[in-house]
């Protein structure tokens, strides 16, 4: 008996969501989506986080390309930093920090701002009013969270990549030109596809779990912070998860 | 010649997992009526005013409003039921990043209503009948309790519904701003034929205001009487309204 109910526990919120996906998607199809809305949610999750996605980007680049130096100086092949820190900046920690950075940044505040307007009843009250939450307040989210990270994801390669651009030339000695030279013979328009479609689909999992986990909020101001650390904790360990299944479905294709 | 009641619950009983908050409420409401939900605290009635607007479904019997049942409906035909029924929240659930003006033009715009000129000129109507005239352009954060109240009251008003539900209107408001949400109840039955169901803590609201009472206790309805000789006869609402009653 008890194991059924943790089963239900766990298995419950899934169809949940699973149910919230099909109505953003029937909210998308039968145009309740607000165009402006979905601008303003662009900037907000796109614009605005461009500073910290950044820097976390520059650092990144920076390390992986003295850590990647590191270990090909063993091989006396230390100027082949720009082909493996480039490609797993990439394919890699490009999409995936700017997603963790994203889940921190706007799935904490996403998941905040609804689980206040459910506790203080103005999400019951937007449909006594005719209106439909989902479309007013989900799908807008979702569509700018696929549309924004691809973006910010773009921005975070190329710093990424001038980081450790920066480290090959002042630590590394190796020339500017050698560097964008071993890029450009290893890196392909493929890994690049693969990394905004990898992005696309972290943008999805940020803002859908962190609306989702908004929506599920109760009791109160505690709620509304309970459920901002469930929507980060939870995005993040979606994001890890998705990310090996994507990436394997992607280099199977 | 019998008329159908505008509202019916009809053996309707509410389950939220394990927990049964109603058991097989019947009761009816007919048009103009002023009609107080009274109750010690989580009996459900606020659940009852969710039922009546589709917020919430019974988990059996039926919910009855001018003689639709509200669990046979579709998604849009829920979405016209609401037309008719408007809602004041407890906490007046104003949406924070609009202005008043935008509260209350939200249902209209919701509704269709495209003409500028006539959302303006219904939301200037609406300020007006709660005494907010001029208030338009502020922000909810900018409103006393009071007119939080008075401006959701207006919004539940904008689409013209024949019933509104109140929960608890007078929860937190100094003596005049009580009284003037009693009036504006009042005044909704008498000039505009509203039919108006109020949950309330307040006795001596619910004493100005009420056609009807019906108490609830532990899921069941205790007592549905004509006020005001409800306040005399109904020894278990007596007891209630002395802070008597124990479940």
């Amino acid at each position: 008996m008890y194991a059924l109910d943790t089963l239900r526990r766990w298995i419950a919120p899934l169809g949940a969501f699973g149910w919230l996906q099909l109505d953003t998607v029937r909210a998308i199809v039968q145009g309740k989506v607000n165009p402006r809305e979905v601008c303003r949610q662009i900037v907000f999750i796109g614009v605005n986080s461009l500073g910290i996605s950044s820097l976390t980007a520059l650092f990144t680049g920076m390390v992986l390309a003295l850590q990647t130096a590191y270990g090909l100086e063993r091989f006396g092949a230390k100027h082949y930093v720009g082909n493996v820190a480039g490609l797993a900046f990439i394919r890699e920690l490009g999409p995936m920090l700017t997603a963790v950075v994203l889940c921190g940044r706007v799935g904490a505040g996403i998941a905040a701002e609804i689980a206040s307007m459910v506790v203080t009843e103005q999400v019951d009250a937007m449909t006594a009013l005719g209106a439909d939450p989902v479309g007013r307040l989900v799908a807008p989210r979702v569509i700018a969270g696929i549309i924004a990270t691809p973006l910010l994801v773009i921005f975070a390669n190329l710093i990424g990549i001038y980081g450790g651009l920066a480290i090959a030339v002042f630590e590394l000695n190796v020339s500017a030109h050698v560097y964008f030279q071993s890029l450009y013979y290893t890196i392909l328009i493929r890994d690049i596809l693969d990394s905004l479609v990898k992005s696309g689909v972290f943008g999805f999992i940020v803002a859908s779990v962190a609306c989702f986990q908004g929506l599920r909020a109760r009791g109160g101001t505690e709620g509304v912070g309970r459920t901002t650390t469930s929507a980060v904790v939870i995005g993040c360990v979606w994001i890890f998860v998705a990310d090996f299944f994507v990436t394997k479905m992607l280099l199977l294709l | 010649m019998t008329t159908s009641p505008l509202i019916a619950f009809q053996n309707v009983s509410v389950q939220f997992g394990k927990t049964v908050i109603h058991r097989d409420i019947s009761f009816t409401v007919d048009e103009s009526q002023v009609v107080t939900l009274l109750g010690p605290s989580g009996t459900g009635k606020t659940v009852l005013l969710k039922l009546l607007i589709g917020l919430l479904l019974p988990t059996s019997g039926s919910v009855i409003v001018e003689g639709k049942d509200l669990s046979q409906l579709n998604r849009d035909e829920m979405r016209e039921m609401r037309k008719e029924v408007g809602m004041l929240f407890q906490g007046a659930a104003l949406f924070d990043s609009l202005t008043v003006f935008e509260n209350i033009a939200f249902p209209l715009r919701e509704y269709g209503e495209k003409d500028e000129s006539v959302i303006a000129a219904v939301v200037e109507e609406k300020l007006g009948l709660v005494g907010l005239s001029g208030f338009a352009q502020r922000f909810p954060i900018q409103l006393s309790g009071g007119q939080r109240k008075r401006v959701g009251l207006a919004r539940a008003l904008a689409s013209s519904p024949r019933v509104v539900l109140f929960d608890e209107p007078t929860t937190g408001l100094d003596p005049t701003s009580r009284n003037r949400i009693d009036d504006l109840i009042i005044q909704l039955r008498d000039d505009l034929g509203i039919t108006s169901i109020v949950v309330t803590h307040d006795m001596e609201s619910a004493r100005r205001i009420s056609d009807r009472i019906i108490l609830l206790s532990q899921g069941k309805v205790i007592v549905d009487a004509p006020a005001p000789a409800v306040w005399e006869d109904a020894e278990p609402v007596r007891r209630f309204a002395r802070g008597e009653w124990s479940e």
